[in-house]
């Protein structure tokens, strides 16, 4: 039973129709539009317009939110600190001793939260509507990207899902061993270190054996070909032209609000 | 290209050897072989006899002179493995380690597009391929989802695609249940039948492939080739079968002599009981188990049975304390829990080793630290027993399993046999009262198996309670004691205790 972040929910939903390719450049512009400017403008423009696209997901907010809580709880505590400790311009909102916030402070600690979530949400989204051998297969005939780098990349992924199971066995048998989490904080830190290192061995020693039965596949020399064939349609053209139209509509709503604050000047 | 046409390939080795790069000897020597086109040989040896790395180098992975240094050469059909790509298929012994892919179609595919195969040759070969395993399920299935027995197949599968002429399986079946070792024999049998591909099978259980092999060789332990013949001559030799009981090969018609009888101790005072106890694999997760009774007296033996995937393991893991029950309850008497309360399950696990002590499938997941010696010492020092009291402790027990010469290596370099053994030590070295253990003989050898089996014998003679999940049907007529087979969510005590 391991449901990670990166599972591809697999319906019939639009964007599971559309070529990773076309998927991942929508991010991208979407993604690079949002971190040029620390604004709140152009990450609101940004994250409504993601909210709105969510249906194409064919995934439940519910569902949705379950899997991406962490990043909203980052986004709203790099909020608050940032509230706290920007310069405090404008009107004074609370002064409560050492927590003084203002509405320049609060504007900032918003437009920092915004940005977070709209940053975060179309690489999650990539996640949710792609299956990871799907991606390999268009960076690999479509990109032309080396196939040795992509398959090795797309094997180490799939090893990667199967951690958590081992996680789970390895805490088991250390407890079973004696190394349980018992006792004091550093004990525990002690013991997660421990942990963590157990995994890394059992990783490496998986991955070398991987690397073999691959070779003995006759993977790494010499040209391949593909069995699916990655392609194009109608879908990824509205996917690619969202994602642009998004990226633009933020810009400009920024510029026009006068809120446009370019990170690079 | 006509469907299923093979070219059978010849192996030849002559005088070949490797020593492993930073090893001192070498790992393998003097081997002169040569084999016909289509020939079906079983390829027997002590483990460290070099089996497995005559077939990796026969696949053309033994790695190049970074990786060892080669004596001799090996040839397929005359050339060097290295320009034979594809020619020659290799399927390893643990099923999850070989599996690239996420789903069944793309698995089996994988090599036919590295060979360049057209697409539509591709999955021709794909269908064809996973009807000859006789793995029936849709192409889009997800390859973590199958048994052990499937995922071997599905490996066989995948490297048939390749239309090799040589097939080389490394011990294919060790980590597999009954059923799943006569599935995948079976699956080898009939593609041999149709494709006419030679065959190099190493394995030390020779009764699964002894009447479909037409040629047994045996690797000395020194180097060279001890005998090399038909099964019938080779393995009804007396000289070649005591060298071979001796290196700890399950011949056919033998099994290991074992020095205790089966301890006729009548069981004791109640040590743990399970009650209306239903378990489940995480605190999320479905119950796999339900309505589970049983009782553990002191000097006591049980062997959880039943097929893969019953629910055998996480039962065992629960009345280990390791898991948590999901209803019910597995309680432990005064004289096991001694002051840290009935549920073993909240026990710490200083407290766990020495009151039940658990023994993984795969001894890896329970090693910690660098050496022998330290993993040894390990559970003893986290329980704070005093150091005069463990060291003679441990001493003797290295000693009965023979780990002493090798306290100062690695755990994770040593062999399959020693690995078990070390596991089985580290657990006993805090003198738990009861024994948890899931498939302790698993692909292990003859002679790791009898001394498995005389340590548990001694232990339920001393009073201890043994409890082992394991499809070793010898093993559990070895031990004797009660049998509790696990069956479509419930589970029967079918012998009693």
């Amino acid at each position: 039973m391991s449901t990670d972040l990166s599972a591809p929910v697999l319906s019939g939903a639009v964007l599971l129709r559309a070529n990773p390719l076309s998927k991942l450049f929508a991010a991208g512009i979407v993604t690079v539009a949002v971190m040029l400017s620390i604004d709140w403008v152009s990450a609101a423009v940004v994250l409504s317009g993601e909210l709105l696209l969510m249906p194409l997901l064919g995934i439940s907010a519910r569902r949705l939110l379950l899997r991406i809580w962490p990043l909203v709880a980052a986004a709203a505590v790099g909020g608050y600190g940032t509230a706290l400790l920007a310069e405090k311009t404008g009107r004074v909102l609370l002064d409560a001793g050492p927590f003084l916030f203002t509405e320049g402070s609060v504007g900032a600690g918003i437009a920092v939260a915004l940005r977070g979530l709209a940053v975060a949400l179309p690489g999650i989204f990539l996640m949710i509507s792609t299956d990871p051998t799907d991606l390999a297969d268009a960076l690999g005939q479509k990109l032309r990207l080396p196939h040795r780098f992509v398959l090795s990349a797309l094997a180490a992924m799939r090893l990667a899902g199967l951690l958590l199971d081992q996680w789970r066995t390895l805490g088991l048998a250390r407890h079973a061993r004696g190394a349980g989490p018992d006792g004091s904080p550093l004990a525990r830190v002690r013991d997660f270190l421990g942990q963590s290192f157990g995994l890394l061995v059992q990783a490496i020693r998986r991955a070398t054996r991987l690397a073999v039965a691959m070779e003995a596949r006759g993977f790494g020399a010499g040209p391949r070909t593909w069995a699916r064939e990655s392609t194009f349609s109608g879908v990824d053209f509205w996917v690619a032209a969202a994602g642009a139209a998004l990226a633009a509509a933020a810009v400009t709503a920024a510029v026009a609000a006068g809120t446009w604050n370019l990170i690079l000047s | 290209m006509t469907a299923g046409s093979t070219r059978p390939v010849a192996a030849t080795a002559e005088g070949w050897g490797w020593r492993h790069a930073g090893r001192p000897g070498f790992a393998v020597r003097g081997v002169d072989l040569h084999i016909e086109p289509g020939e079906r040989v079983l390829l027997l040896g002590a483990s460290g006899s070099g089996k497995s790395t005559l077939l990796s180098a026969l696949a053309g992975v033994l790695g190049d002179a970074e990786e060892g240094e080669q004596e001799g050469r090996i040839l397929l059909d005359g050339e060097p493995p290295a320009a034979r790509r594809g020619r020659a298929g290799l399927v390893l012994q643990d099923p999850d380690s070989q599996i690239v892919l996420a789903r069944v179609g793309d698995e089996v595919a994988f090599g036919a597009e590295n060979l360049s195969v057209p697409r539509p040759e591709i999955w021709r070969r794909v269908r064809e391929s996973l009807d000859d395993v006789g793995l029936d399920v849709p192409l889009d299935r997800s390859t973590s989802a199958l048994s052990g027995g499937q995922k071997q197949r599905l490996a066989l599968a995948a490297v048939l695609a390749m239309r090799p002429g040589l097939l080389l399986l490394d011990e294919p079946t060790a980590n597999l249940d009954p059923q799943g070792v006569i599935e995948v024999r079976d699956a080898v049998v009939r593609t041999l039948d149709r494709t006419n591909a030679t065959l190099v099978v190493v394995e030390h259980r020779v009764a699964v492939w002894a009447d479909v092999v037409d040629r047994v060789v045996v690797l000395g332990a020194g180097g060279g080739i001890l005998a090399d013949g038909p099964p019938a001559a080779v393995l009804g030799d007396p000289a070649t079968r005591s060298v071979l009981a001796g290196a700890g090969v399950w011949i056919p018609g033998w099994r290991p002599p074992l020095a205790e009888a089966p301890g006729t101790r009548t069981p004791g005072p109640e040590l743990l009981a399970a009650g209306g106890l239903s378990v489940a694999r995480t605190g999320r997760a479905p119950a796999v188990l339900e309505g589970v009774e049983l009782s553990l007296p002191e000097g006591s033996v049980l062997s959880i049975v039943g097929a893969n995937g019953s629910g055998k393991s996480t039962l065992a893991l629960t009345l280990a304390g390791l898991l948590r029950a999901r209803a019910g309850t597995v309680t432990a008497a005064d004289t096991l829990a001694r002051g840290a309360g009935a549920d073993p399950a909240r026990w710490k696990s200083a407290q766990l080793v020495q009151r039940i002590g658990s023994v993984f499938q795969d001894p890896e997941h329970q090693f910690l630290t660098g050496t022998v010696a330290q993993e040894l010492e390990f559970g003893p020092r986290s329980a704070r027993i005093p150091a005069a009291e463990y060291g003679p402790r441990i001493e003797a027990l290295a000693e009965r399993l023979r780990l002493t010469h090798l306290l100062h290596a690695n755990p994770f370099t040593l062999s399959g046999g020693e690995k078990r053994r070390l596991s089985v030590a580290t657990v006993l070295a805090t003198r738990p009262a009861v024994l948890v253990l899931d498939e302790p003989t698993f692909g292990q050898d003859a002679g790791t198996w009898a001394e498995l089996v005389g340590l548990l014998r001694g232990l339920v003679a001393d009073g201890r309670s043994v409890v082992s999940v394991t499809h070793d049907d010898d093993f559990t007529r070895a031990l004797g004691g009660g049998i509790l087979e696990v069956r479509a969510g419930s589970a029967a005590l079918t012998a009693a205790a």
